[in-house]
């Protein structure tokens, strides 16, 4: 394993043989990349360490926090509820913008300009925006009910439930999975299609066979960025949702702002973080042979 | 050199096959018609945007159809989608799945025909033997040089044993050792396996090694069918004279009645002249090694064309010299003189050139296209 990793990250300085060009180029290099790294160190890694530090101190040192989460009978529904929401996010996404970003790759440049447009439009408007917006369409006596009860079905506000904030989630994170996707599917080459059909495959054999192997690299980036994104989501859920049926983010914000807990905030964090890093692996194992067939198809 | 079965009902047929893009005015094929045998190698040659490679992705079902019909062994293909045609296609850049390996590439046409596990496996191994790939079935093409690729990609169009094998400039994409290798291994190939092959280039050596016959493409249309030698030999337009090999141009108007072509105050003998060329603007064509080169008139014998040049180059290019030639009239040319016996001539000195009247070919301009003034060298990459 170790050294399959090594080899997937390429030397800094070309082959082995650095000499003094290869070190002026990589201190040259460290300049280029030193404000971002600087912000990140102090800005995202300091306050992680002390979050998941005073999880393990505050109020005693210990895992106190974690069995906490185990018994308090909310956390953990409360952790399956948003790891739950989040797949159905990531999936519903997917079976969404693959059509999209398939479209995408099929059109003119100008259609294509159209089409890339519409996915960013939503990006450009502030986020509060759209959540209010969202507010309007799924209150009480709004547009989704009256539409709803229009076709028999009486009664359904979607504010304040779970999936009345997945349904505005979906839209939230589409882009995200609309662009992953496209840039992977946009490196597929076209004449493996028509090589597929000139060997006997009818056109939609060719597509699972050769088409839909080749994209997965884009739909694994897609779907784990939009399954990480939802899974630590504040602003929709916390204007959307109900604290009867409340995501992580929201427990986390009640308990740092109201609580003033931040040793099991810093908990719930703690785990959000371990189920991020498992997945990102998980996706890192699975995706590497593509990655090395990205190469190939990149060579050609 | 190969049987070539003359049996009506199998060989493709293309009949005033032509293919208009949208919003183009000129047709990338315009009515092309052609009958290629059973087993025969037969070469779609000419520049890009000839029309040939458009030609070859009718024939695969890639490119639809504007008019005319396409015949495989006697069933109308025209409307038929690719994968029903059962023709194997080799592309310029391989077009190998890169997520499957070698074996299951190759294995792939054979799943489609819902064949055995067992005979699969045989089947894949049997043929990688035939390109040399034993060893690398379990490989992923992207871990394979460029020409152990494209011989991936030729056993996979030939393992379930297609009607015909096209291939779309398989070459194009090999340094020069490569591809004189591979070369010989596609005629290997087509001597053992018997399969018609129809093979697209746009380099004329290619065309001249492979070849049981050549389709000289110009402009969407045909220019000229026919054997290897019988396209150098005897060209019938100055296109395919210029585009195969190098030549030599006169040109000139014919008198039929006294069998010469008159240019200006020269009269180079015609033999056998086309009555519909008389009085025609002609260009006499002759190869550069069909030239001989004398430092005295008296020397030429009798029978033979003459024309007084002046030297311009003298270029040594190891197994002859490449000799520049200025005519008379503003003329350039070249002639090839084998390097064993001495020059008759030095640069800047007047040479009187001579041929042959058997080894020149009249034709005109062809397609209406305008004749050079000078006799142009196509380089050999257009």
């Amino acid at each position: 394993m170790t050294t399959t990793t090594t080899t997937t990250v390429p030397a800094a300085g070309g082959r082995g043989t650095p000499g003094r060009r290869g070190v002026r180029l990589r201190a040259r290099a460290a300049w280029l990349v030193l404000p971002a790294t600087a912000l990140l160190l102090v800005f995202f890694f300091y306050p992680i360490a002390t979050i998941v530090w005073r999880s393990f101190t505050e109020p005693r040192t210990g895992l106190g926090n974690y069995t906490a989460l185990l018994h308090d009978g909310v956390s953990v529904k409360v952790l399956v509820r948003t790891l739950v929401t989040a797949l159905i996010v990531a999936a519903s996404t997917l079976v969404i913008a693959y059509p999209y970003a398939y479209a995408m790759t099929r059109v003119g440049a100008r259609a294509r300009g159209v089409l890339t447009m519409i996915v960013l439009l939503p990006f450009w408007t502030s986020l509060m925006a759209r959540n209010f917006a969202w507010y309007m369409l799924e209150q009480r006596g709004g547009p989704i009910e009256r539409l709803l009860g229009a076709v028999g079905f009486d009664g359904v506000v979607l504010l304040g439930t779970v999936p009345g904030v997945t349904l505005a989630m979906v839209q939230v994170m589409l882009p995200f999975m609309v662009l992953p996707l496209y840039s992977g599917m946009e490196g597929i080459d076209r004449r493996l299609l028509d090589a597929a059909g000139s060997l006997g495959a009818p056109r939609w054999r060719a597509f699972a066979r050769v088409y839909l192997p080749l994209s997965v690299p884009g739909v694994l980036s897609g779907f784990s960025l939009v399954f990480i994104m939802t899974l630590g989501f504040y602003i929709t859920p916390a204007l959307l949702g109900s604290p009867q049926q409340s995501l992580v983010s929201q427990v986390i914000g009640e308990r740092v702002n109201r609580l003033l807990d931040f040793g099991g905030a810093g908990a719930l964090g703690g785990v959000l973080l371990a189920v991020t890093l498992v997945v990102l692996f998980a996706v890192s194992r699975v995706a590497r042979p593509a990655r090395a067939l990205g190469g190939a198809v990149g060579h050609e | 050199m190969n049987p070539t079965v003359n049996d009506s009902s199998r060989g493709i047929r293309i009949k005033g096959v032509s293919k208009v893009y949208s919003g183009t005015a000129r047709p990338a094929v315009d009515a092309v018609s052609l009958d290629i045998a059973h087993g025969e190698f037969m070469t779609f040659l000419g520049p890009s945007g000839s029309g040939k490679t458009t030609m070859l992705s009718m024939l695969a079902g890639f490119v639809s159809v504007s008019a005319g019909s396409i015949e495989i062994d006697g069933r109308d293909v025209s409307r038929l989608k690719p994968h029903k045609r059962d023709l194997g296609v080799v592309f310029q850049q391989y077009a190998l799945f890169p997520h499957l390996s070698v074996a299951r590439n190759v294995a792939f046409p054979l799943q489609q025909r819902r064949m055995r596990k067992a005979d699969i496996a045989a089947k894949v191994a049997e043929t990688l033997e035939l390109v040399h790939l034993g060893p690398y079935a379990d490989r992923l093409p992207g871990h394979l040089s460029g020409g152990q690729q494209q011989r991936v990609a030729l056993a996979r169009a030939v393992v379930y044993q297609p009607r015909a094998l096209l291939m779309d400039e398989p070459l194009g994409a090999l340094d020069k050792r490569l591809r004189d290798r591979l070369q010989r291994e596609i005629a290997r190939m087509h001597r053992e396996l018997g399969m018609t092959f129809i093979f697209v280039t746009h380099d004329q050596h290619e065309a001249l090694t492979l070849s049981d016959r050549i389709a000289v493409f110009n402009e969407g249309r045909i220019e000229q069918v026919g054997a290897p030698a019988e396209l150098y030999e005897r060209p019938e337009t100055l296109f395919v004279a210029q585009f195969l090999g190098e030549s030599n141009g006169f040109r000139g108007t014919v008198d039929k009645a006294a069998g010469v072509l008159r240019c200006g105050a020269h009269a180079l003998r015609a033999p056998r002249l086309d009555p519909r060329l008389d009085r025609a603007e002609g260009v006499a064509v002759v190869r550069p090694e069909r030239l001989s080169l004398h430092g005295d008139a008296a020397d030429v014998a009798s029978g033979r064309n003459r024309l007084g040049a002046t030297v311009t180059e003298v270029v040594y290019v190891g197994d002859r010299h490449q000799v520049g030639l200025r005519f008379a009239d503003g003329t350039t040319g070249t002639a090839t003189h084998p390097v064993g016996s001495p020059l008759p001539a030095m640069p800047g000195e007047c040479v009187t050139v001579s041929w042959d009247p058997e080894h020149q070919s009249i034709v005109t301009g062809g397609a209406g296209a305008p004749v050079p003034p000078v006799a142009a060298e196509i380089p050999a990459d257009a």
